[in-house]
């Protein structure tokens, strides 16, 4: 699953099948980092609060 | 009693009331639990499930609930991506359901690989040339999209919005839900085509196998089609049961309009592109395996019939009145023809995984039969109670429909 697994090979179909889920669960992370730290700044009082 | 936790200016049962409607979906959870218990403890002997009938019940429940959950993912690309702003009005309830079929097929899987404390061998020793392993894969993925696209709903609890942090954390989460939304669309369009596309390589049975573009067979963009047909319906006739059941009115018509006509569109073009599919199989796979069309119905009780309800009954008549605008905005014709398609689904489904196994491909086997036991029921209905639960729960405590107050004042 990842290039530290033994099973890993450096060849093209896991570059493309990883690679992708690699992308995805980086934007799902990614998306989560920023909501958390905005919160978090919001919390504070760093920045202010949208309201809809 | 549960009043302070109840949305603003809404009505609902009270308490008792609720509790005694919860009792049947606890029931049915109770014989799920009991059967799930069975299944772990005593093994997979507790099912009918054999060497012939790897997939059974469970992945007809799994495949039909996923395939109807398509509504999350596709009214979210709608609404987030697309821009279609009435949709707005529904998209939680599409969430909501997205979340209980996918976890609930989840949970259904977790039983059926008989052995879920080795479930974990399917990621970390990924076989990348399975396509059971990309719908793995994305799957689980998605489940975290849809319950990061569920926590907004949840924080927007009466009280839970009390709380300064969480009431900003949600909001925040729904600042970047079309970043989600399109994460969401990707992972979706992957595992539905790879559920057909799994079903389209299987080309020692030719009743399932396919031609197709490249690495993919048809099978893979039929099913991404039939999914993204049936999802907004099922989204349709939940809305409708809910109104039906509370006595009110919860989505303004242009929403359930839009998605109708959406859903006859896509299910049209499917419905077109099936016919090829079926014609291109007949004249092609099966003569090549040696076989004709009228081979595959020579014993058990699936026959023609089966394809002439899935594609006639369960197809083509849904889409002619989805498609005729007066019959779609009569609410008996649409509930209808709602429920045709989502039978279609079901059906397609069903005749992929059960009929496949269930028909001879050696002149030396048999037909084989399959019924599923007790256990095997109770697992799969208690999908069906978890559902009926957490959504009875939603909407008690959830404004789940953003137009509610509206369309139903209460006088205070």
């Amino acid at each position: 699953m990842t290039p530290l697994s033994f099973e890993w090979q450096w060849n093209i179909e896991y570059g493309i099948f990883f690679g992708l889920l690699y992308v995805a669960l980086g934007i799902i992370g990614a998306g989560l980092t920023v909501v958390f730290i905005k919160t978090v700044l919001q919390a504070l009082g760093f920045m202010r609060e949208r309201h809809f | 009693m549960d009043s302070p936790l109840l949305p603003h200016g809404v009505k609902r049962c009270s308490p008792w009331v609720f509790f005694f409607w919860t009792l049947p979906w606890l029931a049915l959870l109770a014989w799920g639990g009991l059967s799930a218990f069975l299944c772990l403890w005593k093994g997979l002997n507790q099912t009918n499930m054999s060497n012939v009938f790897a997939f059974a019940l469970w992945i007809v429940f799994d495949l039909a609930v996923i395939a109807l959950g398509a509504g999350a993912f596709f009214t979210g690309f709608l609404t987030y991506i697309i821009g279609k702003k009435e949709l707005k009005n529904v998209i939680n309830t599409a969430v909501i359901i997205g979340f209980i079929c996918y976890s609930g097929a989840m949970a259904m899987l977790g039983i059926d690989i008989g052995q879920p404390i080795r479930g974990w061998f399917i990621f970390w020793h990924a076989n990348i040339h399975s396509m059971l392993v990309e719908v793995s894969f994305c799957i689980t993925c998605y489940l975290v999209v849809l319950l990061i696209e569920f926590i907004p709903i949840i924080l927007e609890n009466r009280k839970l919005e009390e709380i300064k942090e969480l009431r900003m954390f949600g909001h925040n989460l729904h600042e970047v839900m079309a970043m989600f939304a399109a994460t969401g669309t990707f992972l979706s369009f992957f595992h539905q085509g790879s559920l057909g596309g799994m079903f389209g390589v299987m080309y020692a049975r030719p009743f399932a196998a396919r031609e197709g573009f490249y690495i993919w067979p048809w099978t893979f963009f039929l099913f991404v089609l039939s999914a993204i047909a049936a999802g907004p319906c099922f989204t349709i006739l939940c809305t409708k049961l809910t109104e039906f059941l509370t006595r009110k009115k919860l989505v303004p018509d242009n929403a359930i309009q839009l998605l109708a006509k959406i859903s006859a569109w896509l299910l049209s073009i499917y419905l077109v592109l099936k016919i090829f599919d079926y014609l291109g199989w007949m004249y092609g796979v099966v003569p090549r395996a040696g076989l004709t069309f009228m081979d595959f119905f020579k014993e058990g009780p699936y026959g023609v019939w089966l394809i002439v309800l899935e594609m006639i009954f369960c197809g083509i008549l849904p889409a002619v009145i989805l498609m005729t605008p007066a019959a779609r905005k009569s609410q008996p014709w649409l509930i209808f023809a709602c429920l045709l398609n989502c039978t279609g689904i079901v059906l397609n489904r069903f005749l992929f995984i059960v009929v496949t196994l269930a028909i001879p491909v050696m002149p030396f086997d048999r037909f084989w039969s399959y019924l599923p036991t007790w256990q095997e029921w109770g697992i799969g209905l208690a999908v069906v109670g978890y559902g009926f639960l957490l959504f009875s729960l939603a909407y008690r405590y959830l404004p789940v429909f953003p137009k509610e107050r509206e369309l139903n004042p209460v006088a205070e």
